[in-house]
């Protein structure tokens, strides 16, 4: 085998990932995932290399909880085949590899821009002529909406091809978020300038992003953080959770035009965020977590805080809920609704939620698990329509779960063991990739040092990434006044994913 | 329909009554208070992470901290963050706090638009537009218009659509393929219009500040009538910020 198998969060040398051809870089790769049911992609992307690119694959392994590294050194400008034309699930992988690299793949099905970054290979491309898919037809219309949209959210174009009210296509264009933050992770030296900028990729995943690139540094670094950090980390992730879960359900409730159920959500977020206020001062945990270090420790007091306050929590959700998911008017416009199938999913490779409703079985926490995780002994939630529906009971079920992990890790809170120390520098010429499950699905950041341990290489995927191509395909042949609660009920990031 | 007043009564009462003087549950990084303590001075410098801290005498530009409080926990008895939460101004020198001046934060009445009191006071709606914000100010500012913070009260509300808005609210460091579609949008308020700055992506760029994805020239062209620092902004500072400015004056 021609790649280099390592877990969750292990560094190591450059040097030690294979460099294959690339027809035997494509060859291998596609057959380990025809091989293996539980392999899944968790990121594909090219380094810049002497005026040449280095592509990077790294293919999950859920059953043996190992990620396989390969690489093939490819000259841009070329043609090549693609991945995707066997396996979808590379699609926008490929596409970034193009719009970043000026790679020309003869046979991808759908060579899109991704995201216009400021770095694009083709600066004559720009976010105002996106090439569109159009039908000629005198019975269908278009309708497209964004960048801005109506509520406050962030912008992202969508077009629609529809037949009176039914959508037969629908086209996602994104982009307008684009910080170039990837780019900045190398410019800004600083340890805490690298945190600040994890903490800001998403708002809504602070924990996960932040956790993610905590977890890369800190392997790095060869430290390895004590059970009080690791247990800061998986709550704040469980926490954020909850809140973002909660804020969900809220916002579906108001798609549907259910205004208790809005109203009720949304004050139960409150409560949530307000610990996250009174743990580190900040409502969505920026601050929190640090390389080696934290400056907030968790007390008795603050558990026991959180006890009582998950207690009064779950009274009232479990109340709400149940009328919710009873409600007959709430069920006709969930069930059935925005579907995507097993096979879709499968397909498309989508994370996280967005896999787990059409029973595909993907949780890093299972499957690669990282912090306290291993000891949970995570079960896998899972449901099989791949509906509005199932996304909204999803969550349900899963703040009941985190409720459960939660009161299990508070029963002892450590002391705090950790003596903020200062952190070697990390570990020249290697490689080190992190995976967390965030509230969203699998994130991924993977880095590269150089000769003086100076990052040279910084990448991300947030869930997102695969998903928006899942949400695209469930609202085909859904009414078009369901649009806003398909998409609701995916919850994407536009800022995650434009970067 | 017993269970939904069931529901109703188990809620009680979540507003909170008086906005303007609320108090903040647990820590709260708000306005800073800066001794004279002398201490040394590049290191306090060298620790933010978006130079939002000048030596001599050293000053914190609200508009460029993102409240992360490191500056605190290296120098607490130079820095403390107190839990004043209404930090907003409508000067962007305001927003740059000295040392041994322990002040509030307020606007200056002498620079708002007399427009703004005669046609705001009574009801402002605003349009919001997130420039590669991250979500995280856009998720607060939701959070104003919630059963808790209940901004709609004081006829402040956002509005989807800029033909019906008073004043545009911009978050995030203002990407490049922002830029077109957020002039458009304010270009579609009808006059006389308000521009807020909410979060410190939007006020500086943040941490984002000098990424050559950006685009900020539309900052230059136009007059800011409100900054709210946050990272993100709290819905407090927010809806406190925004009474402030639009106070009917005589
Ligand atoms: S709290 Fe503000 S001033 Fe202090 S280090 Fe952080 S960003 Fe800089």
């Amino acid at each position: 085998m021609s790649h280099i198998s390592i877990s969750n969060n292990e560094t190591i040398p450059l040097s030690s990932i294979p460099e294959l051809d690339y027809p035997a870089f494509l060859e291998q790769n596609i057959l380990s995932l025809k091989n293996s049911a539980g392999s899944h992609c968790v990121n594909y992307y090219g380094i810049p290399w002497n005026d040449n690119v280095r592509l990077i694959c790294c293919i999950a392994n859920d059953e043996l909880s190992s990620i396989n590294i390969s690489s093939a050194l490819v000259e841009t400008g070329k043609p090549f085949n693609t991945f995707s034309k066997q396996n979808p699930a590379f699609e926008k992988f490929e596409r970034e590899i193009h719009e970043n690299f000026g790679i020309q793949y003869t046979d991808h099905p759908w060579l899109k821009p991704v995201r216009y970054p400021f770095n694009r290979y083709n600066k004559n491309e720009n976010i105002t002529d996106y090439p569109f898919f159009s039908i000629d037809s005198e019975e269908l219309h278009e309708v497209g909406v964004g960048p801005i949209h109506a509520g406050i959210i962030e912008p992202g174009h969508f077009r629609f091809i529809c037949n009176g009210e039914q959508i037969l296509h629908l086209e996602i264009q994104l982009g307008y978020q684009h910080r170039g933050i990837e780019q900045l992770f190398i410019e800004k030296k600083k340890l805490l300038q690298r945190a600040t900028l994890a903490e800001n990729i998403a708002g809504d995943s602070v924990a996960g992003h932040t956790v993610a690139f905590t977890n890369l540094w800190e392997s790095m670094c060869n430290y390895q953080p004590g059970r009080d950090l690791q247990l800061s980390r998986t709550l704040a992730l469980e926490l954020e959770r909850i809140a973002v879960h909660t804020g969900n359900l809220s916002a579906m409730c108001t798609d549907i035009a259910y205004q208790l159920g809005s109203a009720v959500y949304g004050r139960l977020r409150t409560p949530i965020i307000n610990f996250f206020q009174r743990w580190c001062g900040n409502r969505l945990a920026k601050g929190l977590i640090r390389a080696g270090k934290t400056n907030f420790p968790l007390t008795n007091e603050l558990a026991a805080e959180l006890t009582t306050l998950l207690n009064a929590y779950e009274r009232d959700f479990e109340e709400i809920s149940e009328e919710l998911f009873n409600l007959p008017s709430a069920l006709a416009r969930f069930e059935k609704t925005g579907v995507l199938t097993r096979e879709q999913a499968e397909n498309l490779g989508t994370v996280g939620i967005s896999a787990r409703m059409s029973a595909l079985e993907r949780d890093i926490r299972y499957s690669h698990p990282h912090d306290l995780y291993r000891e949970l002994n995570h079960q896998l939630l899972l449901k099989n329509h791949g509906d509005v529906h199932s996304r909204a009971r999803l969550r349900k079920r899963e703040i009941d779960q985190s409720i459960a992990y939660i009161r299990t890790l508070i029963q002892s809170i450590p002391g705090a063991g950790t003596q903020s120390v200062q952190l070697a520098s990390p570990s020249p010429n290697s490689f080190t990739l992190s995976l967390v499950e965030g509230w969203r699905g699998e994130i991924c950041h993977a880095a590269v040092t150089g000769e003086n341990g100076e990052l040279i290489h910084y990448k991300i995927k947030d869930p997102s990434f695969h998903n928006w191509m899942g949400l695209a395909l469930a609202v085909r042949n859904n009414e078009i006044s369901d649009f806003p609660i398909c998409n609701k009920s995916f919850d994407l990031s536009y800022c995650g994913h434009d970067l | 329909m017993l269970d939904n007043l069931k529901i109703l009564f188990h809620q009680g009462k979540q507003y909170i009554p008086d906005i303007t003087t609320a108090e903040l549950p647990g820590i709260f990084r708000g306005r800073p208070e800066i001794s004279t303590e002398k201490v040394n001075e590049a290191e306090l410098v060298d620790i933010c992470p978006t130079n939002a801290i000048t030596a001599g005498p050293v000053c914190i530009d609200l508009g460029k901290c993102t409240f992360c409080g490191e500056c605190s926990f290296s120098f607490p008895n130079k820095i403390q963050f107190s839990r004043d939460y209404k930090i907003s101004a409508n000067e962007r020198s305001k927003l740059i706090i000295r040392e041994g001046i322990n002040e509030p934060v307020e606007l200056n009445p002498a620079v708002i638009r007399k427009e703004i009191s005669d046609y705001f006071s009574g009801s402002l709606k605003l349009r919001q537009v997130s420039a590669g914000g991250d979500n995280s100010c856009e998720m607060e500012l939701n959070a104003c218009g919630n059963v808790n913070f209940d901004m709609g009260r004081f006829g402040i509300e956002f509005v989807a659509s800029p033909r019906h808005a008073d004043g545009i609210v911009i978050t995030g460091p203002i990407t490049e393929n922002m830029a077109q579609p957020l002039q458009i949008c304010y270009d579609a308020i009808p006059e006389p219009k308000i521009i807020i700055l909410a979060g410190v992506d939007a006020i500086s760029g943040g941490i984002f500040e000098g990424s050559p994805a950006l685009n900020r020239s539309f900052l230059s062209a136009y007059t800011i009538d409100l900054y709210v620092p946050g990272n993100p902004v709290h819905p407090l500072t927010f809806i406190n910020g925004v009474l402030e400015l639009i106070k009917k004056r005589n």
